[in-house]
């Protein structure tokens, strides 16, 4: 057991940094670009824990999680007992260890914050999930007798996956049903090997099916069958389709050959492997300057993957200024070591193609930042005349999501809002049909992964009222 | 599941497969579409349902050998299992009493126009259907198309079979002498879609045709396969695949069909490099 060490003394200690992976050796190749804490690293890092009694990080976290017990656990070499504390309340944690934006909820709220040096909670908690992986722990199975009610989960990605845990904790017989060949959502398609490994995501999905959820995969519910048809034979239903449509700027040249929205270059790179063609069969086409066009995770994911595809140059293009770029901290700085280049305060306005439909350019404004927006960013206006192009032959639409309707096409009376984004009770996630739950970013619109998590877990408590209350969909 | 039921080879380049998929073969209707995958490795690709049997839980494709994933659709045999196929995807046909209507298929493109005949006729429509080839062998499912239509009319471009000439001409024929038919439907190859377009564009018809876009996961999320309709940007896998021919975009679709032809190639050449097939002996020219 490593040493408790007097108050005085963790405050003085520095964060421990993350190990990476040198930028020049990772943009050769899709490997996850941190390394990961040693154990000596994890309990120097959990050492520094104050332990205060108000612990505000647990109300930081969407999850749930009780962090200074499992930070108590690490300093005790107690790692076993660590990942058992987190998988209480965090189905997912090698997942949110990983790709949470710690630095906006628990780390922020952190007493070490002040100092500028808050836990670096995310990473202990990547480092005990993944000492649990190689060392074979697992958590407990629910009993095998289950409940008569059965629950049917629509997507496989953050929200379903952790809703699915969390009923079939509590004994209730669970169907995901996922339209993909595979299951996990934007933890399979969008996000990238380098940022998060799919063994990882794959081993998490199995955990969860330990627990005895059942995963049908090519399912598509909207065209498959309805939500409607699901009502007759599930006692409660979770929608978690995810957004799942692309956005477009509709600026002339936005449908050229080589203009991908992020959903589909990601898609191809990700989930189809297009990285690994001709081994893979799906193919996907580089330009030597790509551009892509927003500055939020998904934009840094896209920019960092072409790269690592082969474009010589890859830029970011934001009609914003640095300021307001909404990517994670720690995204643009593993961007900015890898070179891609940012053109800020740009405003896309023309993609130029020749007659074939390739793309050979894009023509831009500079902007200058006016009066705050509704967001409270200043908004972003047009330098008149400003005029000019940047010489580019490919483009990835990075500018956020739209909502799928095949769902919600299938779904009388579950109303969605003017943007196809599903209605729900903030607390109980209900939709305006009973027995109908939503979360997620088909709910949110683009968010994230712990957002996601936050909503299955509230979904999940609620859907419990509603069942062991006696009631059910097929009632009706 | 996902079970080869049975295999015929049509053509030289044509085969036709009976796929167990009982939950997709209780939804689908005539004008879906599928996305299959051969094995984990495979791309999804999308084909157009050319029937189905509910009893059995069956779903019936047609396709072409075009490139790698086709040719290696076509070398599984009767028992053997595809890795995904996930449907219906797309919104189904309008299907109605429309008097007297007629529907045009070329190439694989009369397979998907098998459906949607039957299902007019049933519902009380005088179907007209028309289809072409270049030649004779290239010919397929005409018993079908007898069945499923009130009069079958077959053009061969080199005059073997049935018609010398192209369907666009049989079409323009019947559209100068019946002044009743309002709707057309047209489905086959880019080319011939957009021609067929051209030659019903003079007279008072509306004009559905089917698009086969480039797709990944063919639910909406990608955008792979948006084309320009009228001004408007759509996805054909799920504002369509059928869209008012009139208003698509065809230099724009056609350009994006192309989008991939060298990494084609190239998967083409690693495939045919690590089976060691001798492309003449599969019947490709």
């Amino acid at each position: 057991m490593a040493e408790m060490i007097p108050p005085k003394k963790r405050m003085q200690r520095e964060q421990v940094p993350m190990p990476e992976q040198e930028p020049k050796e990772r943009i050769c190749n899709f490997k996850e670009v941190p390394l990961g804490y040693t154990q000596e690293q994890a309990i120097y890092e959990a050492q520094r824990c104050l332990q205060c009694k108000n612990h505000p990080c647990v109300s930081g976290c969407p999850a749930e999680i009780n962090i200074p017990k499992f930070i108590a656990k690490i300093v005790e070499e107690n790692f076993a007992e660590a990942y058992l504390e987190i998988l209480k309340t965090d189905s997912l944690l090698a997942m949110t260890g990983r790709v949470c934006p710690q630095e906006e909820q628990c780390q922020q709220v952190c007493v070490l914050e002040k100092q500028g040096k808050p836990i670096a909670i995310g990473r202990l908690e990547r480092f005990v999930a993944d000492w649990a992986r190689e060392n074979n722990v697992h958590g407990k199975l629910p009993k095998m007798s289950k409940r008569e009610q059965k629950v049917a989960i629509v997507g496989s990605g953050p929200a379903g996956l952790t809703c699915a845990a969390d009923l079939a904790k509590l004994d209730y017989e669970v169907t995901i049903l996922e339209a993909l060949h595979q299951p996990g959502g934007v933890l399979v398609y969008g996000i990238p090997e380098f940022r998060l490994p799919k063994s990882i995501v794959e081993y998490e999905i199995k955990e969860i099916k330990k627990l005895g959820v059942k995963v049908v995969t090519n399912f598509v519910v909207g065209t498959t069958k309805s939500v409607d048809q699901l009502t007759q034979e599930f006692d409660a239903i979770f929608l978690a389709n995810g957004a799942g449509a692309p956005r477009f700027m509709n600026i002339p040249g936005e449908n050229l050959n080589d203009v991908y929205s992020a959903n589909e270059f990601l898609t191809r790179s990700n989930l189809m492997k297009a990285y690994r063609f001709p081994e893979y069969d799906t193919p996907i086409k580089i330009g030597k300057r790509a551009a892509t066009i927003g500055a939020g995770n998904v934009a840094m994911d896209s920019a960092r993957t072409a790269l690592r595809l082969g474009a010589e140059k890859s830029y970011i293009v934001y009609r914003r200024s640095r300021k307001e770029v909404p990517a994670r901290a720690e995204e643009i700085h593993h961007a900015e070591e890898e070179g891609i280049i940012f053109h800020f305060l740009t405003l896309p306005i023309k993609v130029l193609g020749d007659d074939k439909g390739n793309v050979i350019g894009m023509e831009c404004l500079k902007m200058a930042l006016g009066e705050p927006d509704d967001s409270g960013r200043r908004r972003p206006i047009p330098i008149p005349g400003s005029h000019f192009i940047i010489e580019i032959d490919m483009v990835i639409d990075a500018i956020g999501t739209l909502a799928n309707p095949i769902v919600a096409r299938s779904a009388t009376g579950v109303e969605i809002n003017q943007w196809g984004y599903f209605m729900i009770d903030d607390n109980t996630k209900a939709t305006t049909k009973e027995g109908i739950f939503a979360g997620g970013d088909i709910v949110r619109g683009s968010a994230t992964v712990i957002s996601a998590v936050g909503d299955g877990k509230a979904a999940a408590r609620a859907m419990h009222e509603f069942l062991s209350s006696g009631k059910s969909l097929r009632n009706k | 599941m996902y079970k080869v039921m049975s295999k015929e080879k049509l053509n030289e380049t044509i085969y036709s497969m009976w796929i167990e998929a009982p939950e997709a073969a209780q939804s689908v209707q005539p004008g879906q579409f599928i996305i299959l995958m051969i094995k984990e490795k495979g791309e999804r690709i999308p084909l157009t349902v050319a029937d189905f049997d509910r009893e059995r839980g069956l779903i019936r494709v047609v396709f072409q050998i075009v490139g790698k994933t086709s040719e290696e659709l076509s070398t599984l045999e009767e028992g053997d299992r595809l890795f995904s196929f996930i449907g219906p995807l797309g919104k189904k046909t309008e299907i109605g009493n429309y008097g007297k209507i007629i529907t045009v298929g070329g190439g694989t493109g009369i397979a998907c126009i098998h459906p949607i005949a039957r299902a007019l006729k049933e519902a009380g429509s005088e179907v007209i259907s028309i289809i072409g080839a270049r030649n004779k062998a290239l010919i397929i499912m005409e018993e079908e198309l007898i069945k499923a239509s009130s009069e079958l009319i077959v053009t061969t471009d080199d005059g073997s079979y049935g018609r010398r000439g192209f369907v666009t001409q049989v079409l323009k024929e019947f559209l100068d002498r019946d002044k009743a038919i309002k709707k057309v439907w047209a489905i086959g190859p880019a080319m011939m879609m957009k021609v067929t377009c051209e030659t019903t564009k003079p007279y008072p018809v509306e004009t559905i045709v089917s698009l086969n876009s480039i797709m990944v996961d063919g639910t909406g999320m990608c955008g792979s396969c948006r084309v320009t309709i009228g001004k408007e940007t759509k996805l054909a896998c799920t504002d369509g695949p059928e869209f008012d021919g009139q208003l698509v975009d065809w230099v724009e679709f056609i350009n994006r069909l192309s989008r991939y032809k060298d990494a084609e190639k190239e998967s083409w050449d690693f495939y045919h490099e690590h089976t060691h097939v001798c492309s003449c002996e599969r019947g490709i020219n």
